[in-house]
């Protein structure tokens, strides 16, 4: 009767949302008066779970799951919440969980809840809270299903450590054909650069920045910030930026630690999007521009002046505390 | 090949949004109505295989007679015939029951349904149905063709996109990107003419549990002032960021 928990892992290494739901996974446990089992899939470091509370894990190793797949992940994580007769379930809010999230419902028939925001309000009933409404609200859910899965949103919960000392079992899954009937034939993503979903601080231009051609500085600062860069809607429709840039409430949600937003004015759709970010700042010519009221800190001023100041006050940052 | 492409019937992304009866429910008052952005994208993109591939395309949307022209506007926009079932969607295994139905009973090859409504964001309807149904499932689809050797579909990942390929029957939970923005289309007269005449079929719901309820509700708290740094002191920004915000 373990709560279990799927930490996600990344050629081998555990994404950060890992041991963010695993901490999640811990204080649910600690609620029910039970411990935490993981299932990872060809993941390295099984042992490191124990630091943030995950006292078994279900270690899976299976070169058919190298690549991700949805349905063959969704059946794998089922069979391991049968083998545990676990009947909470905790997952992140990536986009392959976020994918597979669906598939494992249906299978366990189990009610599902995603972008939860904190710790469940109680257990019993079984109630969570999660954004709605494109972040322009909060519902508080309750899960009246047997069997019910949580799935926690980027940063929000945060990292707690719990040192427990973790078992590893290995755990070899049934799957067949009938689960491969997706297959990746090609995948076409940066590497060594932050992305959206995992940075901790993300630099984001709008249509103040007049051209694609006026990116450079946008991506130096991230490169100075350790960041990703991301874009407004029309940037993108523009075709100054890939689609995959794009943030807001009809492309990707922010909810990083900082989000700096450069030229953008603030529209509701964009805000919509991005305001799960915890410090928001905002440079932009017009004081008028309604982001400043969305955000935590602002310069009134031409992007154009403004940024390369910052690289540099940013640089000097850096040496100072390196 | 005959496709559903599932409408979730959502606020206007300018609503603001209040909360009534103690908090319990979505405040609808004032509020308009529109096809969900992400089911629009998949809606033009049907009526892409509509037109260069023959296909026939259904809409239909599990929600009360109030949704009647959401989806009259995508007859309007060109679908050939809609289906209502007739039940307040509140949970999303249920929607995806009542559409499974559907499903079944139609003999639909491809489901378009969107990568979540902007209401309630759930993600959810699309992956469940095509579980239920035994179909293949593409979830954050950029793209999609399809030929008689299969389908192959793009899909969005963290920090970069995937092609998978994969076969019919399929079902997709689509977003911007399956079309462009300029593609969209706004209904003319002559379509919204045209999709007075067009069959709009009404069923009852199934019986169908609900796993998930909303109690309440609640708005953000409100957002203090913000701080403002004068252009020409940066490095007060990044003094604001390092010893007050600690997010550098
Ligand atoms: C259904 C729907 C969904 C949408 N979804 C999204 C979404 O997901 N994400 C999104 O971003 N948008 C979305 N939008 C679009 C949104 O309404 C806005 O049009 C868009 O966010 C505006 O982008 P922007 O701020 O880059 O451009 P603008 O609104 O043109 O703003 C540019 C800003 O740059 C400032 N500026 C100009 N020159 C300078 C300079 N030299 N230095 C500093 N600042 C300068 C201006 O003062 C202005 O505030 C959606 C719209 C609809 C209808
Ligand atoms: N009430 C509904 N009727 C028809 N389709 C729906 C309904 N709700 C959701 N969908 C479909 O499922 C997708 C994902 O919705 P959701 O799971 O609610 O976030 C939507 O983009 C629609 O395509």
């Amino acid at each position: 009767m373990s709560v279990l928990v799927y930490t996600e892992s990344d050629k081998g290494k555990f994404k950060k949302n890992a041991l963010e739901v695993a901490s999640y996974a811990h204080n649910v446990a600690q609620e029910l008066g039970t411990n935490v089992t993981a299932v990872t899939i060809n993941a390295d470091d099984d042992a490191s779970l124990g630091n943030y509370g995950v006292s078994k894990v279900l270690k899976v190793t299976n070169d058919q799951l190298d690549t991700f797949n949805a349905k063959a992940y969704a059946n794998t994580i089922a069979q391991a919440v049968e083998a545990e007769n676990a009947k909470v379930i905790i997952i992140s809010s990536s986009a392959d969980t976020k994918f597979l999230g669906p598939i494992l419902t249906a299978k366990l028939n189990a009610g599902y809840v995603p972008n939860v925001v904190a710790a469940p309000d109680s257990t019993s009933p079984f109630v969570v809270k999660r954004t709605a409404f494109s972040n322009k609200g909060f519902a508080h859910t309750e899960i009246s299903s047997e069997t019910k899965i949580v799935g926690v949103s980027n940063n929000a919960y945060g990292v707690h450590e719990n040192t427990v000392s973790a078992s590893i079992e290995s755990f070899d899954p049934v799957l067949g054909d009938s689960d491969f009937t997706t297959k990746s034939i090609e995948i076409d993503k940066v590497v060594g650069k932050a992305t959206i979903a995992d940075a901790d601080v993300v630099v984001s231009g709008g249509r103040g920045l007049k051209g694609p051609e006026n990116w450079g500085m946008i991506e130096e600062l991230a490169e100075v910030l350790g960041a990703a860069t991301a874009c407004s809607k029309p940037v993108s429709d523009l075709g100054w930026r890939s689609h995959g840039e794009h943030v807001g409430q009809t492309g990707k949600p922010v909810a990083s630690n900082l989000y700096i937003a450069i030229g953008i004015s603030g529209a509701i759709q964009h805000l919509a999007g991005v305001s799960a970010s915890k410090t928001k700042v905002v440079i932009n010519n017009d004081p008028e521009a309604p982001f400043f009221k969305a955000a935590d800190y602002g310069i009134v001023g031409d992007a154009f002046e403004v940024v390369p100041k910052l690289i540099e006050k940013l640089k000097e940052f850096k040496a100072q505390n390196a | 090949m005959k496709i559903l492409v599932c409408i979730s019937n959502v606020p206007d992304t300018t609503s603001k949004i209040n909360f009534a009866e103690g908090d319990t429910k979505f405040d609808t008052n004032g509020v308009q109505f529109v096809i969900n952005p992400n089911d629009e994208f998949g809606l033009t993109r049907a009526m892409w295989f509509k037109e260069k591939q023959g296909a026939a395309v259904h809409v239909a949307t599990v929600g009360g007679v109030q949704t009647e022209p959401t989806i009259r506007k995508a007859l309007a926009i060109g679908a050939d015939e809609a289906i209502r079932i007739n039940a307040e969607p509140t949970d999303g295994f249920f929607v995806a029951r009542q559409l499974a139905e559907v499903v079944k009973n139609g003999g639909y090859d491809l489901v378009i349904a969107g990568r979540e409504s902007i209401d309630y964001n759930g993600g959810m309807v699309p992956g469940i149905l095509a579980t239920l149904l035994d179909m293949n499932f593409v979830n954050t689809c950029i793209g999609l063709e399809v030929d008689d050797n299969g389908a192959t579909a793009m899909r969005e990942i963290d920090g970069g996109k995937e092609k998978i390929s994969t076969s019919l029957p399929l079902v997709i939970g689509g977003q911007k990107g399956l079309v462009e923005e300029s593609d969209l289309r706004i209904p003319n007269m002559r379509g919204i003419m045209m999709a007075r005449k067009k069959a709009l079929n009404v069923v009852e719901p199934i019986d169908a549990p609900k796993l998930t309820n909303d109690q309440k509700f609640e708005k953000p708290a409100a957002k203090g002032p913000v701080k403002l740094v004068d252009a020409e002191n940066v490095g007060e920004l990044v003094n604001l960021l390092h010893n007050e915000a600690k997010v550098i």
